[in-house]
């Protein structure tokens, strides 16, 4: 629940760092699984690839890739406050990341569909 | 719940896998258009030792990154601690690890 | 002259002459357990939340218990939780907080309550000392008086932190406390940041060994609520990005 002493956007930002880095911890295990069909079964790979065809799943696809990517701006923005010289700017910065991973996965999505 | 040594351990994974995921969310983009293919993937990392570093290098700081943001995650929802969270820690540590190595051998083995 | 109870004082308060009265939920209770009670308290043109408290107190039911001392934002004793958010109450306008005519006041979040509104604060303060927050003097009286650079880098830096008031406003507000109570907290690691940049202190890296232990600096989350929160605006988040810095330049063996 998001109460009145969260409601800011740097614990906003904290809490799109944490739900994007748990699903991209818990897809791992699901992504390495497929890429170890190339050895194991090569057709059930491709079968996999052929359905990952699917708008629905190219819309799920643009949803991880957008995950990673504010994963990834949002991690920059944390290094940059923890290591180097204190910035004020932590709002703009962190509405950034949020701008940085639109714009990543929507190229993503424009050249999937 | 995170002493000074996981802390620069998930700081320093995380530096490591700047550059890894800029790499990796840019082959994603260049390679979705047109659909994926096995023949596609494997054609361009089959025996490669550049691919096979480069996505060694990803596996291991990922496995070490995501098990201690797991762990943080862990404690502060359930308030497991103590020796179970180093089982925990370690054990998604190994499991990821070796999903991931041998997700890479599948793709760059020849 | 006929005694006159608080609560008929209170009745008669109420029902004479048509003054607006407020809407006021009270956290009423001791340990986990309790529940919100309402009351009906004039509306004044000017009051702070803790007028509002004082005036339930002392009007309409003696026994809510809560602390206050200074009543001008100095002492750090009358944070509270209003409307859900952690404020120091003794100067926060009713106004500014008012929603409708509905106002919620609780004990402060993250803390034991002994009773209603007063927050058991000794956690609070155990994690000050164990973040090294006690001063451990390097000179004698027989030394000579430390001589103290106002502009000197590691003075202004610590500077920015002395006007906390230990209000546990801050403490309240993490929620890197609330999931983890070994957490030190804002308040505490805001402390050992201005010791480690104090030149009186002489044995930086005990300021720093305090600070990174399992409940220490690492643990912070950056939410930002603490400097989003803290009512003489220090910076805790800052602080505490200091202490990593710190800390991450020892651990490489750099000096502390």
């Amino acid at each position: 629940m998001i109460g009145p002493h969260r409601r800011h956007p740097l614990w906003l930002a904290y809490l799109l760092h944490r739900l994007s880095g748990l699903a991209l911890a818990l897809f791992l295990p699901a992504h390495f699984w497929v890429l170890s069909l190339a050895l194991t079964d090569p057709d059930q790979l491709d079968q996999f690839l052929r359905f990952a065809d699917n708008p629905l799943v190219k819309v799920a696809e643009f949803g991880l890739v957008f995950l990673l990517a504010v994963h990834f701006f949002g991690g920059l923005r944390l290094l940059a406050l923890e290591f180097l010289p204190w910035s004020q700017r932590q709002k703009s910065l962190a509405a950034g990341a949020i701008a940085g991973a639109f714009l990543i996965s929507g190229t993503f999505l424009l050249r999937a569909i | 719940m995170l002493g000074i040594r996981l802390y620069m351990a998930q700081r320093l994974s995380a530096m490591v896998m700047g550059p890894l995921v800029l790499g990796h969310l840019a082959v994603m983009i260049y390679a979705i258009q047109g659909g994926l293919s096995s023949a596609e993937i494997l054609g361009r990392t089959k025996g490669s030792i550049p691919w096979f570093l480069f996505y060694g290098a990803f596996v291991l700081a990922v496995s070490v990154h995501a098990a201690i943001g797991l762990r943080v995650i862990l404690h502060e929802v359930t308030g497991l601690k103590d020796r179970l969270l180093e089982v925990f820690t370690w054990g998604a540590m190994a499991l990821l690890i070796m999903t991931g190595a041998r997700a890479v051998l599948a793709v760059t083995l020849l | 002259m006929r005694y006159t109870g608080f609560r008929e004082r209170a009745n008669r308060c109420a029902v004479s002459g048509n003054e607006k009265t407020m809407d006021v939920s009270v956290w009423r209770g001791s340990g986990d357990e309790g529940a919100y009670e309402s009351f009906q308290v004039p509306a004044q043109d000017n009051q702070t939340v803790l007028d509002v408290v004082s005036y339930i107190q002392q009007e309409l039911d003696p026994s809510l218990t809560y602390r206050y001392a200074c009543r001008v934002g100095m002492c750090g004793s009358c944070a509270m939780m209003v409307n859900g958010q952690p404020r120091w109450t003794c100067r926060t306008h009713v106004k500014k907080v008012l929603n409708g005519d509905r106002l919620t006041v609780g004990p402060l979040r993250n803390l034991p309550v002994i009773r209603d509104l007063a927050a058991d604060m000794d956690p609070f303060f155990e994690k000050w000392i164990r973040a090294g927050g006690v001063h451990k003097p390097g000179r004698s009286r027989d030394d000579a008086i430390q001589q103290v650079r106002p502009e000197d880098p590691g003075r202004v830096e610590a500077n920015k932190a002395i006007e906390c008031i230990n209000c546990a406003v801050c403490y309240a507000a993490c929620d890197t406390v609330a999931g983890n109570p070994d957490y030190l907290g804002p308040a505490a690691l805001q402390r050992a940041w201005t010791l480690y940049n104090d030149v009186k202190v002489t044995d930086r890296a005990a300021v720093l060994a305090s600070v990174t232990g399992p409940g220490g600096c690492t643990n912070c989350h950056s939410q930002g609520s603490c400097t989003r929160f803290c009512p003489n605006e220090l910076d805790p988040l800052s602080s505490i990005a200091g202490l990593k810095r710190a800390a991450a330049r020892s651990f490489f063996g750099g000096k502390s």
